[in-house]
């Protein structure tokens, strides 16, 4: 398919959204099930943008910024990728193969910009010694526009640039070898993802219920719904008999259900 | 500590637009992330509209932002209840309590720290996880409730936590601190770490496919063939295995510093390999 300008331009304002989602990490416009769906709506293959993220949505579960370490760039992978799969029309699985260097490419870019944004923090230093509000607003928000650039101007050149052809000839010139193991790494890829996760949550002695859902999903066939449904009665059961926590309740005689309460009481003890 | 029941009895003169537009500011926490002071520019922003009321001369406004302008980092998604606190004990210092910048920032960095240990794990490590599993759920299968679900389930908790967070901060000023060292935080941690492990108990075996199609004996059993691989046996063991021989493998990789990216394309070799020598399917 060709795209046309309207389309053109709506690709540089939604992946300047993405970008600015990237940083932000507030609304999740950057993470791949929000960001290829909606670059799927505009070049006119909504279904295609929406299993593409899904998919990708899987393998990204685990990137996300700690402190102040960044994680791969969902924001750049995904508007790529959905560009090559629906206009390129590559399958969902190769989408996948170029989404994860052009993540890694993303992450160096970002790196970049948030060195760039020191020079932001340093004019805003001197607007507050001048107490100048709107000037230290205006720098802050701006901040956000080297962002969005970072993503805008690389997928528009893609999108531009890359004729369907060209993408299709390219992945046609790799060996069955190299997309059928592609196919089967994409199956488990997505471990890498679940092991960032599990480094953040895991604390030794709550291991058993990680190990508890790993037999349990095994052997059971319910839907994660139903599944979320048991952890979650299973967390409440466990801080409701945890003595730990009822040890500290009767330290201080609080009902725990009333923390306006507890917070009035604490007041009074100082 | 002193100054603490005095912050409770002050009338605040900060009206709903200004909340209102500290809430707004909230949501832009990381516009001007840098490398320097994280999000020390944006919480300057957050604390203008207080600022900009509490104080009247030029010189307090100027002594106010500067000392915003310094490091800050948390969790995006609680920073409400410190933003809060701050807001408060400006207006206090500005009404003449005896609240010095010294005292402004420990309260800043004290309940940093806290928050983001509850933050990043019960955000990025269990809500953002769980919903955008569910939503891939149904995206994989092209329905556009996906990425719906996810968008509105994970944004409704971010915002209902940015101003409520803020609320409870504000209003409960310095008494803040006692509730983050008290009793409901650390469970409000252990009981998020018990579903978040649980259901990724879950998602390793269900979510993961790994084929091993290695034939390891071929025998004749009333005439018919049967063929045992890897597979077959790991299956008979315990579904899901390899799967969970895997995540653990890379999460011991990870503690190690090794960078998931490498990770990542290590285990796309491992896939290319395996299936130019038929081991994996």
């Amino acid at each position: 398919m060709k795209i046309t300008i309207f389309q053109l331009i709506l690709i540089f304002i939604w992946s300047s959204i993405t970008g600015a989602g990237s940083v932000l990490d507030e609304f999740q416009t950057h993470r791949p099930l929000i960001a290829c769906s909606v670059t799927g709506l505009i070049l006119g293959d909504p279904v295609k943008g929406i299993i593409l993220g899904g998919t990708l949505e899987l393998i990204a579960l685990g990137w996300m910024n700690i402190g102040a370490a960044q994680s791969p760039d969902s924001a750049l992978a995904s508007t790529i990728s959905t560009i090559l799969v629906i206009v390129g029309s590559q399958s969902i699985q190769k989408g996948i193969a170029i989404a994860l260097p052009v993540a890694a490419a993303g992450q160096v870019l970002t790196v970049f910009a948030r060195t760039i944004t020191v020079a932001f923090q340093h004019a805003a230093n001197r607007q507050a010694a001048k107490a100048n509000f709107k000037a230290i607003e205006w720098l802050h928000f701006s901040a956000l526009f080297v962002q969005a650039l970072r993503v805008s101007i690389p997928t528009t050149l893609v999108a531009i640039f890359v004729s369907p052809t060209m993408v299709q000839s390219m992945l046609n010139a790799l060996p069955d070898v190299v997309t059928g193991g592609l196919t089967v790494a994409g199956g488990f890829i997505v471990v890498v993802g679940y092991a960032m996760v599990m480094n953040m949550m895991s604390v030794k002695y709550l291991m058993p219920f990680f190990y508890l859902g790993f037999i349990l999903g095994g052997y059971l066939k319910l839907s994660l719904l139903a599944f979320g449904g048991v952890g979650l009665i299973l967390a409440l059961v466990y801080v409701q008999l945890n003595p730990k926590f009822s040890k500290q309740m009767s330290a201080t005689p609080v009902s725990n259900t009333a923390v306006e309460n507890d917070l009035a009481e604490d007041e009074l003890e100082d | 500590m002193m100054s603490m029941s005095s912050a409770e009895e002050i009338v605040s003169t900060l009206t709903k637009r200004d909340i209102f537009q500290t809430f707004v500011f909230e949501n832009f926490q990381q516009a001007s992330f840098n490398y320097e002071t994280i999000h020390g520019l944006a919480f300057c922003v957050d604390m203008i509209p207080t600022i900009r009321r509490v104080y009247k001369t030029k010189e307090d406004q100027a002594e106010a932002l500067k000392r915003h302008l310094t490091f800050f980092n948390v969790t995006p998604g609680v920073c409400g209840p410190i933003v809060g606190v701050t807001m408060a004990l400006e207006e206090g210092k500005a009404q003449g309590e005896n609240i010095d910048a010294g005292t402004i920032q420990s309260f800043k960095v004290g309940l940093m720290g806290p928050l983001a240990g509850v933050g990043d794990p019960v955000m990025w490590g269990t809500l953002r996880p769980i919903l955008a599993a569910l939503g891939a759920s149904l995206a994989v299968k092209g329905s556009w409730m996906g990425p719906f679900l996810f968008f509105f389930a994970f944004n409704a908790i971010r915002l209902a936590l940015k101003w409520y967070g803020l609320k409870l901060g504000l209003n409960r000023g310095l008494a803040l601190v006692k509730d983050v060292s008290g009793n409901l935080l650390p469970k409000l941690t252990e009981g998020a770490t018990v579903l978040g492990l649980f259901v990724m108990g879950v998602l390793v075996t269900k979510w993961t496919t790994i084929n091993i199609p290695l034939v390891v004996s071929k025998t004749q059993n009333g005439g018919k063939e049967v063929v045992t691989t890897i597979q077959t046996i790991l299956d008979e063991l315990c579904p899901g295995l390899p799967a969970l021989g895997l995540t653990l493998l890379m999460m011991y990789l990870l503690r190690k510093k090794v960078n998931p990216i490498i990770l990542i394309f290590a285990l796309f070799g491992v896939g290319i390999l395996g299936y130019g020598l038929g081991w994996l399917k």
